[in-house]
């Protein structure tokens, strides 16, 4: 697998998920600045976290009509994998690319700190190093990470087993998200967006490695 | 605005003193130009010549070996190994946060962030140093509430972690909150960026956001005192963007990386002018500005208002003139604005044209030579009332968990909730994990320790033990997790230094500040003065705080305060049960009274060094030094963050219990290790005061007297305030 980082203006978690990809994948990722539009040779394409355009309009809304997007379409279209954290699900939410969208947090605040995911399905790329219903850690910082969609979508995404994961005890969900959703597959499975950040945790040193089997997933695909 | 005279009335309204007036109206030899006013008003105001404090300020101490930079460049450099330095520096913005607390604090973050990065260096922490009003005053809550959102606001959208700091509470900051942002970068030792301009005909460029009318005569507004009218001065509140602060740094990083810049400074306090006449005159050139140049975001601007202007996010650079057309495009790539405003010239002075007229020429070097210098009238401060022999008026369990409830001591989890510190992927101790913050340096397995510290009812009782003080607990919190204290910054906060009292208090504070430097070799490499700190004639608490970094050379060394089962508590350090000025004298017995801790700096290096090679050497598992409510608080904090319970043997003989258990005594530790007795006897062996105090394990925290208290009951006592006052909208009621 060939990993790349794509870098929109106002990101600023992108140094956090290159070091967790060099450790996974032995190697650092190619980092490509939005106005490029080559795709060629990436298996995966990362969209980080940060304040895309300073989420100054709607978050990941202006991020959605960068002109990378049709080459992130075209990779999607292809079948290549997306991994979109934090303000990267928001951008895969406006771009369509995933369904619902990420509102405020419920308590209208931005939440900083680690939360407990649960692991919905093992056997996909991105969390085949994971046992399904594993609960794992992962620091979280957002403001606006309430997963939102109508019942009929939420029917749909449960039914077709697209949830990747949900805010599970003892932290619970703690921005509102429905369904206590914190990450959705598309339909083929080939795009995961989630808020938290699995990429804050790959060290024992920083407090463990709960997020490490993510990226282990990736690499071993 | 252009319609008015220029004269003495005016000079006046800019905050300019009679005298100094004259003084401008000698260095020109005519009545200076509206723009004119302006930038000697500016220059020569508190905020930016430190008239009232520069010579005092002399006496810190400012070098070591390892300091590369000491005060004067936009913030301290020290050398931090691996051919790395770290760029560090703390600063004021308490006036703009009690008028607009939201921005206020935003904007404060990121001026001190570009103090950071115009240095060369990547940003990689921030800290805050907050002092709100009395939680029962109707408006201490908006404030806390738009100040820490106005934090996190602008850090996490920046991207740089927020790690560390400290809140107090005190109805001395009622009408003057103190907001005190520090900010920690990293750079190469050989790629430090300095703002003295050289070579006549070089490009002056002004890069980042366009200049508007916001936060003019800023740096006036934060050299006076409020009287109630603080409202109306909401304009002259700037307004922070920080998703351009991202692209700035990440622009000014890739140029800094080519051989492009000459010189760099942010444009701060008083904006453009400070920018171009401090850059200038550092570098014995002229500096010729042509304002039609500067990328404006309103018409119609006045060059009194261009120069005055405190809009954010800007930068001005002398480059290499071949080097121009590559700064350009990596400007453009980060969409911001690039604009050649003015040339180097050898003309010793600022020439500032606008519309084909000369606004403003000034002789630089008057400008800075002539700045106005004070020795104030001091008056040696009040001794604060005596203190009595005292029963124990609660027993320890009921005064712990009043401690642990009290605002200056409870869990500041909902703040830290707010702040991303984790972004960096860096961060080896969250706030609360530690005495001081660890961030490790990416690619390295080195880490800078970073606190804020002061203890500001100390500093009201003697301003000159409470800043030896502040400067201690800043090198004892470095050095309990593990790390070398190298340097420090400092915020000095106080009130109106025309009152003979708030002086006295200033003068104190650097001489007992000096002191503890000098005995820690812990020099001051930066800092700010904010005085004025007053409403209505009533000043702040003399508040000196302190911003410490330390270094380790292996982040995986560090030690937290999370108490691991099955281990000997010990505390370092001697026990004398002192109570003056003590959380629990206030909290518990309802008095401000007595002397504070005296600090012992030889005692204060010995226990340090002591416990710093303890921990190096292994086997410490955990380590909290006692400060804030004494030693059965620290034990508490311990027991808490560990999730983890211990049972604690009595105290020495000759003291009372809540002597020992509540009283502030300073250079002391509390240390879980695995055999208490062997770390007692190797103390004893270094003349180290030591003590065994008991053992961990267990749900509870059982005390001498028998008296036990559930983990669960600890701590909704110690987290329950801040979320209910704030989120559920209570009313704080003082207790006892």
């Amino acid at each position: 697998m060939n990993a790349a980082i794509m870098l929109f203006p106002g990101i600023n978690r992108e140094r956090d998920m290159a070091i967790a990809l060099t450790r996974s994948f032995g190697r650092p990722p190619r980092m490509i600045w939005h106005r490029e539009a080559d795709l060629t040779g990436i298996d995966v394409v990362v969209i980080p976290g940060g304040f895309s355009y300073g989420d100054y309009l709607r978050c990941g809304a202006m991020a959605a009509h960068s002109p990378c997007m049709a080459a992130i379409r075209a990779h999607a279209v292809r079948g290549g994998y997306i991994l979109g954290v934090c303000n990267g699900f928001q951008i895969l939410t406006e771009a369509g690319l995933l369904p619902g969208a990420l509102l405020r947090n419920a308590n209208l605040r931005f939440i900083a700190r680690d939360c407990c995911l649960r692991v919905e399905r093992g056997d996909t790329v991105f969390t085949s190093h994971y046992q399904r219903g594993q609960v794992f850690r992962a620091p979280m910082a957002h403001g606006d990470g309430n997963y939102f969609a109508d019942p009929a979508t939420l029917d749909r995404l449960e039914g077709e087993g697209l949830v990747a994961f949900r805010y599970a005890p003892p932290v619970g969900n703690p921005n509102g998200s429905a369904r206590d959703i914190a990450g959705i597959l598309s339909p083929n499975l080939r795009v995961l967006g989630l808020m938290p950040h699995p990429e804050d945790l790959v060290d024992p040193l920083l407090g463990g490695e709960d997020g490490k089997p993510l990226f282990d997933s990736l690499a071993a695909a | 605005m252009t319609a008015r005279t220029v004269d003495a009335a005016l000079a006046r309204e800019f905050g300019l003193a009679a005298g100094e007036y004259a003084r401008v109206l000698a260095i020109l030899g005519r009545t200076p130009t509206l723009a004119e006013l302006g930038i000697f008003s500016v220059m020569w105001s508190e905020h930016c010549s430190y008239k009232s404090s520069r010579l005092w300020l002399r006496q810190l101490p400012t070098t070591a070996p390892w300091v590369i930079h000491g005060p004067g460049e936009n913030a301290g450099v020290v050398d931090i190994g691996d051919g790395l330095a770290a760029v560090f520096k703390m600063e004021s913005h308490n006036h703009p946060s009690f008028i607009e607390p939201y921005q206020g604090a935003a904007t404060g973050v990121g001026g001190i962030m570009r103090d950071v990065f115009t240095m060369g260096a990547r940003p990689i922490a921030n800290l805050n140093a907050l002092r709100f009003g009395d939680p029962a005053h109707p408006r201490t809550r908006h404030i806390v509430d738009g100040v820490v959102r106005g934090i996190g606001g602008y850090g996490n959208c920046v991207g740089v972690a927020t790690v560390g700091g400290e809140v107090d509470f005190h109805p001395a900051y009622n009408g003057n909150p103190l907001v005190n942002a520090m900010t920690v970068g990293v750079a190469r030792r050989d790629r430090i960026f300095l703002s003295a301009a050289a070579g006549v005909g070089n490009p002056v460029v002004y890069v980042g956001s366009k200049t508007g009318r916001d936060g003019i005569h800023g740096a006036t507004m934060a050299s006076a005192a409020f009287a109630g009218d603080s409202e109306a001065k909401r304009p002259t509140v700037q307004v922070g963007d920080p998703f351009t602060e991202k692209l700035l740094i990440e622009a000014c990083l890739e140029l800094m990386a080519t051989d492009a810049i000459v010189a760099i400074q942010d444009m701060g306090a008083a904006g453009l002018t400070s920018s171009s006449v401090e850059m200038a005159g550092k570098g014995g050139v002229g500096i010729a500005l042509d304002l039609d140049a500067v990328p404006q975001r309103e018409a119609g601007m006045t060059a009194y208002e261009m120069m005055l202007s405190e809009s954010q996010e800007r930068m001005l650079m002398v480059l290499r003139p071949e080097r121009e057309a590559l700064a350009r495009a990596i400007f453009a790539k980060w969409e911001l604005d690039f604009s050649v405003i003015g040339r180097l010239t050898d003309s010793g002075r600022i020439v500032v044209r606008h519309r084909g007229r000369i606004e403003a020429d000034i002789p630089l070097a008057p400008l800075a030579d002539q700045a106005p210098l004070y020795r104030r009238p001091t008056a040696p401060p009040a001794p604060p009332p005596p203190l009595h022999r005292l029963p124990d008026p609660a027993g320890l369990a009921p005064a712990l968990l009043r401690l642990l409830a009290c605002p200056d001591l409870c869990a500041r989890t909902w703040i830290w909730d707010q702040y991303d510190a984790t972004v960096g992927g860096q961060t080896v101790k969250r706030p609360g994990a530690a005495d001081a913050a660890v961030v490790r340096i990416e690619g390295h397995a080195r880490a800078l320790a970073l606190t804020t510290d002061c203890t500001p009812r100390y500093c009201a009782a003697d301003a000159a033990q409470g800043a030896a003080q502040a400067v201690a607990e800043a090198w004892r919190n470095l050095t309990a997790v593990g790390a070398t204290p190298l340097a420090l910054t400092d915020n000095l906060n106080f009130g109106n230094p025309e009152r003979p009292e708030v002086m006295g208090q200033l003068v104190a504070a650097v001489t007992g500040m000096a002191a503890a430097c000098r005995a820690l070799d812990f020099p001051v490499v930066s800092g700010n003065v904010s005085l004025y700190n007053e409403t209505d004639g009533r000043s702040v608490l003399p508040t000196p705080a302190i911003g410490g970094l330390g270094v380790m050379e292996d982040a995986a060394q560090a030690v937290g305060i999370a108490l691991p089962a099955g281990h000997d508590l010990v505390l370092l350090g001697a026990a004398t049960g002192h109570l003056g000025q003590s959380l629990w004298l206030r909290e518990v017995a309802g008095q401000a009274a007595g002397w504070p801790p005296q600090v012992d700096l030889p005692a204060e290096r010995r226990v340090g060094d002591f416990v710093r090679a303890r921990i190096r050497a292994g086997g410490v598992a955990a380590c909290h030094d006692v400060s804030d409510g004494g030693l059965l608080v620290a034990v508490a904090e311990m027991v808490l963050a560990g999730d983890v319970g211990a049972a604690l043997l009595p105290g020495p003989d000759g003291l009372t219990p809540h002597g020992f258990w509540f009283g502030e005594e300073q250079a002391r530790y509390v240390l879980a290790v695995g055999d208490g007795a062997a770390l007692v006897a190797a103390a004893l062996a270094a003349g180290v005061p030591a003590r065994r105090l008991g053992t961990t394990g267990g749900g509870d925290l059982t005390l001498p007297d028998g008296a036990t208290i559930s983990l669960m009951t600890l701590r909704q006592a110690h987290e329950r305030f801040l979320p209910d006052w704030l989120e559920q909208g209570r009313e704080f009621q003082a207790q006892g």
